[in-house]
């Protein structure tokens, strides 16, 4: 009978739900904080964020790398190549985008699979093999598919948010309003909370980040079937990274939490929590099991 | 798929819908007697071959299935993007043979669990004026769209949507006209 060979990673997903949870958690505690100690200038500031940021993140990263959308007479390749993912992915067609960029790269924004440009700078396209591009492309088309700007816009609003209040809280007259009776100073409470739900949403994002990648690398080698021409790309993208000026670098870093690789300066060695990418050993570890299944005798 | 599946990022290619494609030998009638297009006994399937030993044994156990009848041989090539088609010959009256053939190549790869993997099928046709007519069948969708490539990188867009027309009731048509996307020097058109 039909089966799948596509068997979905439940620890993965677990972890994955248990980080949002806890995300979760901390959006309550800290909003519960702010109405409690401020009323109403706490709902309007919640309110105020969110709404910002749900329009600024729609197209951050496809301006910020100066993505330019081509028709299918410009790049008849890419646009055929993402035709046809489209198809076996039974997904709407993303906007396409050329960068022109040499960083090696490709990203894909947009909310919803109906507004989502999937952009890749000329660098990838000139380095990768057609094959390789497309596993490339399959990522990006499961981060359209897993809506992943959404998510990671929703996430990290604990974070901008608590972020942003830890420094107003400290610059700003609001400590000189007292809590109601004989409470503990509104700016000591609102600091102390901002800090530690800003250290700990830091660390979760960036925990379900990592997993969404792991997340969309996996769907996109499922769907290609070819985990290892994606696992190709990884590791010809990896070693270029590393040998890009510095300069370009340190221009595209604010922004790679969209990027396929992160863009890292050389010799640049952060602590696996605080990345947004998985390790490129992990994600190569998770490639070839996902090869391994495929292969085995039916 | 559903928002938990995208929440937790569990995207999966989903399965074909096979069954659609036994409505080809009426629509084909159709084509001929209202449009005077007539099919070329040409057929094909192409799939996505996956990596690894498993995919390679199921394409070749296809081939052999297609090969054990009498007539000609079914012909295996990969596309420019890496997709395999393999091209069904039948005669030009027998439509209904020729999809038995491509829903064989399509129950074998599903039976081994690489149905996510196929991609298109599609059935050949000509105009009396010698216009060649591939009529696409959208595995995923369950949708069928017409490609009347008219030369290089260029397609009829008047013959496609006379042909819509005509097949609006024999076949689904893919509503969304930014889902017909080309399959330019595809085997059977």
């Amino acid at each position: 009978m039909a089966r799948s060979r596509y068997l979905p990673d439940r620890g993965l997903s677990a972890r994955m739900a248990f980080t949002m949870f806890l995300l979760g958690l901390l959006f309550v505690v800290l909003g519960a904080v702010l109405v409690r100690y401020l009323g109403a200038l706490g709902l309007i500031l919640i309110a105020g964020f969110m709404v910002a940021q749900w329009f600024f993140s729609d197209r951050v990263a496809l301006y910020s790398m100066g993505g330019r959308e081509v028709s299918p007479q410009e790049a008849p390749e890419l646009h055929a190549m993402i035709d046809r993912l489209c198809a076996l992915a039974d997904m709407p067609k993303p906007k396409v985008a050329i960068a022109d960029s040499d960083v090696p790269n490709a990203f894909a924004t947009g909310r919803t699979p109906q507004r989502a440009v999937v952009c890749a700078t000329t660098g990838i396209m000139r380095r990768l093999s057609p094959a390789e591009l497309e596993g490339v492309l399959s990522h990006e088309l499961s981060h359209v598919a897993h809506r992943d700007v959404t998510v990671m816009t929703v996430a990290s609003f604990v974070g901008v948010l608590a972020g942003f209040l830890t420094r107003m809280v400290l610059y700003s007259g609001m400590g000189n309003r007292r809590g109601n009776d004989s409470g503990p100073p509104v700016v000591l409470v609102i600091t102390l909370v901002s800090i530690v739900v800003y250290a700990l949403s830091f660390l979760l994002t960036r925990a379900l980040s990592r997993y969404r990648e792991l997340a969309a690398d996996r769907a996109g080698a499922v769907l290609t079937g070819r985990p290892s021409e994606l696992a190709s790309a990884l590791v010809k993208i990896s070693g270029d990274m590393a040998r890009i000026p510095t300069r370009d670098l340190r221009q595209a870093e604010p922004f790679n939490a969209f990027f396929f690789t992160p863009a890292v300066a050389p010799g640049f060695s952060l602590s696996s929590l605080f990345s947004t990418h998985p390790t490129t050993e992990r994600r190569l570890e998770q490639l070839t099991r996902i090869s391994t299944e495929l292969g085995r005798p039916g | 798929m559903s928002w938990l599946d995208r929440a937790l990022g569990r995207s999966k290619p989903p399965p074909p819908d096979l069954d659609q494609l036994f409505a080809v030998p009426d629509a084909a009638l159709t084509l001929e007697s209202a449009m005077g297009i007539r099919p070329t006994g040409l057929g094909s399937v192409s799939f996505r071959a996956a990596e690894g030993g498993a995919f390679a044994s199921v394409a070749n156990d296809v081939q052999a299935l297609l090969d054990a009848d009498a007539g000609p041989k079914v012909e295996r090539s990969v596309d420019a993007f890496g997709y395999t088609w393999l091209l069904v010959r039948r005669e030009p009256d027998d439509v209904s043979g020729l999809v038995t053939d491509l829903h064989a190549v399509n129950a074998t790869l599903q039976d081994n669990g690489f149905g996510p993997s196929l991609l298109c099928s599609l059935v050949g046709f000509q105009t009396s004026a010698g216009a060649r007519l591939g009529l696409v069948y959208l595995y995923k969708r369950g949708t069928f769209y017409p490609f009347a490539p008219s030369g290089e990188q260029q397609r009829d867009n008047a013959l496609e949507l006379q042909v819509r027309g005509q097949l609006a009731n024999d076949l689904t048509i893919e509503a969304d006209l930014a889902r017909w996307f080309p399959v330019w020097g595809a085997p059977g058109t």
